[in-house]
């Protein structure tokens, strides 16, 4: 399985904190673009809301860019640029 | 060098912070900032709400913590950053760092906050009488980052 978690205003947009993904529906080497691309096809507000070209993204709680490599168990997030401090 | 990074609901004290940066003896300079609610232009805030990533965050804080500590020769850095429902005037955030002389204190300081600022997974809500409205990251935070290479 793959978790992936949304947060914030895409967290309330998609009305979806955290999901699991069977990770067998992705080839050996998929990304976490490969990942997107899946969920994007889920509906045209998925498709619209995760298109951000802002989006950030976290595999394994460590941004990174979305051709990062994605293994069976990790976790991976997406999410709107921080506003934290 | 110490790092202590903490993520809490709950208040913190400045005061009790500065006497935990300044015990070593050859650190001759600590630098705090202590970041606060501000109200809105309309002057009608009356809530804001921090949400973030548990987990994610803290590694992040460390990590930034670390980075400092490669940078700069430093004694000690404490980030503490608040979640939950705030108001107008409350604490956020505050970063202590202490150093040997000035110079490093005050740039570790001012780089934490500016990482902290576009890598740390925070995200605000403020709530006014016109609803609630998720805070826009800025580009002046981002160029404030870049400009540490």
């Amino acid at each position: 399985m793959i978790k992936v978690l949304f947060f914030a205003a895409l967290r309330e947009r998609l009305n979806t904190a955290a999901l699991e993904l069977d990770s067998s529906s992705f080839e050996r080497d998929a990304s976490a673009a490969s990942v997107l691309k899946h969920l994007q096809s889920r509906s045209a507000d998925w498709q619209q809301e995760l298109s951000r070209q802002d989006l950030l993204c976290a595999v394994n709680q460590q941004l990174c860019p979305l051709h990062t490599k994605v293994n069976p168990g990790d976790e991976l997030a997406f999410f709107p640029p921080v506003t934290g401090g | 060098m110490s790092i202590v990074v903490q993520v809490q609901n709950e208040d913190f004290c400045v005061g009790t912070q500065y006497q935990l940066l300044s015990q070593d003896s050859r650190c001759g300079a600590v630098v705090t900032f202590t970041g606060l609610v501000r109200e809105l232009s309309s002057g009608d805030l009356q809530q804001m709400t921090l949400e973030h990533y548990p987990g994610m965050t803290e590694q992040a804080l460390h990590a930034i913590a670390a980075e400092a500590q490669q940078r700069w020769q430093l004694g000690a850095v404490r980030i503490i950053h608040r979640i939950g429902a705030l108001t107008p005037n409350e604490q956020i955030v505050f970063v202590g760092v202490a150093s040997a002389h000035r110079a490093a204190a005050f740039a570790a300081a001012q780089f934490v906050m500016d990482y902290l600022k576009t890598r740390a997974p925070f995200w605000k809500k403020e709530q006014s009488s016109q609803g609630e409205t998720w805070v826009a990251a800025k580009t002046s935070d981002q160029d404030a980052a870049e400009r540490w290479g």
